[in-house]
């Protein structure tokens, strides 16, 4: 086994009750490099994210099978779910900050996993908003609520916030749609300064981002991979019409 | 041109028939309050009993021309307290199992319940108190009867419950799901999420709840007077004294008092009132302070 890839899925189904939304998904995505998922909306590409964390847990009706490697354990079998979302974080589309203070947020995660040492959670906090490049904006307010931030501040929270858990991968399901265009800058500088210590796994509607930030690129249309490769290739010389007829704007 | 008229006419006068609906509520709050509190004040006004007398003192002998409340003040305040002390983390947790931890089947089955609970009229709460939950504090009590605060606190506890419960729920139920998933998605466990995000999060909701509960409790006279004792005398200092809530000094006496014994009646119900509405502004400042926020 490569020991470069994170997360290898082998012939994942998953299944909204009868209706069927991924197909014998087949993918190996790589430590430390930024992969991308585009395609429309309703192709599975962000029920695909959340089964790299166990997201789809909280949601009843859901039956998968298949397997997902990570770190060479199939993480649908019986594992400590807590344990993989420590390893696996995840931000979400809309910024979704606890309506508690910004030292709080940040500190809600490692807290919950019993660090109760009032200097490493100093330490921990700080760190963790200046690698999401919010210490300087929000330094002197730490203790103000999170809920007061603007919006692309509150999603660099949530970055910061998940940072704090020291994951080994970050996934992004489209954490910039909510955002206006700079905010949106931020976040994408802030990704790929970010990428070389996690692996990041980002879902997006905007196909320029994909084509600005990742290193791989997955094309996913109905349930299914239609094409996952170098993001250089996807949208210069895609290998399948389809993909070409979605990256040209042709459908989606 | 005259069909459009006529019809804007009717639609005034059902316009009018609406406002004259709504008049009912606002004449009749207007009504009781001037009511009660020109009899409850005439005696203080007149000096036919001197109001300290009446605030302060701890018994009341109507024969004897005495005519104290502040133990009933008192046992009011003690048992809707416990009552809210025991009642109100029930039913958090009864609300918390119903929304975020049983399976649908058996959160409708104690949703239903709660329900049922709520229709149940007041005097049945003091019946089941007074045959089941009376003899029981007998048992243990050094005193000779049963009837007691801390039989009072058990059933006011009980009758709070489905207000509390259900307030409580519908603000568990309305806390956003991505505070959920943010939660989950930190590695927290079913219970943190709930302790630590989703309560703190409804905690204005969860607190409206409990300020009506203790409404509840502090107006409750039916079920009470069957359980509290109704001493003529006494600051309770033990669970197991007797109290004399308000609202059953009132119900007690008032269908055969009449002259001053009358008035302090009705005083009585002015210093309950001053009570309830103290309630009810904390009510909506914390409401305001929800849709503020």
């Amino acid at each position: 086994m490569d020991a470069n890839i994170k997360f290898n899925t082998k012939n994942l189904n998953l299944f909204y009750g009868d209706f069927q939304a991924l197909k014998a998904i087949n993918m190996e995505i790589r430590e430390k490099e930024v992969t991308a998922f585009i395609g429309p909306s309703g192709c599975g590409k962000s029920t695909f994210l959340r089964c790299l964390n166990r997201m789809n847990d909280l949601i009843d009706s859901v039956k998968i099978n298949g397997e997902i490697i990570f770190d060479g354990q199939d993480i649908n079998g019986t594992i400590d779910v807590i344990n993989l979302r420590t390893r696996v974080g995840m931000v979400f589309q809309k910024p979704n900050p606890f309506p508690m203070s910004i030292y709080d947020n940040i500190a809600y995660g490692p807290k919950c996993q019993g660090l109760k040492d009032k200097n490493q959670l100093d330490t921990l906090v700080k760190e963790s908003l200046m690698k999401a490049a919010l210490w300087e904006e929000v330094k002197d307010r730490l203790n103000k609520s999170a809920l007061g931030l603007s919006g692309g501040q509150q999603q660099r929270l949530c970055i910061a916030r998940t940072i704090a858990m020291n994951p080994e991968v970050i996934l992004m399901d489209e954490p910039t749609s909510a955002l206006d265009p700079i905010a949106t800058a931020k976040i994408e500088d802030l990704m790929s300064s970010l990428k070389k210590d996690y692996t990041i796994i980002i879902v997006t509607h905007s196909m320029q981002q994909a084509g600005r930030i990742s290193d791989k690129t997955a094309f996913f249309l109905m349930g299914e991979v239609i094409e996952f490769n170098e993001t250089p290739i996807i949208f210069t010389n895609p290998q399948d019409k389809r993909t070409e007829d979605y990256i040209t704007g042709r459908f989606g | 041109m005259q069909a459009i008229k006529r019809k804007k006419q009717k639609e005034k006068i059902i316009e009018g028939f609406f406002l004259i609906c709504a008049f009912v509520a606002v004449v009749s709050v207007l009504a009781i309050t001037v009511f009660v509190f020109y009899n409850g004040l005439k005696p203080f006004v007149s000096n036919s009993y001197p109001l300290w007398d009446f605030l302060t003192g701890v018994e009341w002998r109507p024969g004897s021309n005495m005519y104290g409340i502040f133990y009933m003040i008192v046992g009011s305040i003690f048992a809707t307290f416990g009552a809210i002390l025991i009642g109100v983390p029930v039913a958090i947790l009864t609300a918390v199992y119903i929304s975020e931890l049983a399976g649908s089947r058996i959160g409708k089955i104690i949703r239903f319940a709660v329900e049922l609970l709520a229709g149940i009229p007041s005097v049945l709460y003091g019946v089941f108190g007074l045959g089941i939950i009376v003899p029981y504090v007998l048992k243990i009590s050094p005193n000779a009867q049963g009837e007691s605060l801390l039989a009072t606190i058990m059933v006011l506890a009980i009758m709070i419950l489905p207000t509390v419960v259900s307030i409580s729920e519908t603000s568990i139920s309305v806390v956003p799901k991505e505070y959920r998933e943010g939660s989950y998605a930190l590695g927290a466990s079913k219970i943190q999420t709930i302790f630590k995000v989703v309560l703190p999060a409804a905690r204005s909701g969860i607190m409206t709840g409990v300020i009506l509960g203790i409404g509840r409790a502090i107006g409750e006279t039916m079920a009470v007077m069957l359980v509290c004792g109704n001493p003529i005398a006494g600051i309770p200092t033990s669970l197991f004294d007797q109290i004399r809530p308000l609202t059953t000094n009132i119900a007690l006496e008032m269908g055969y008092a009449s002259g001053v014994h009358q008035e302090l009646l009705y005083s009585t119900g002015v210093v309950l009132f001053i009570f309830i509405m103290i309630i009810n502004l904390a009510v909506n400042k914390l409401v305001k302070a929800k849709v503020g926020s």
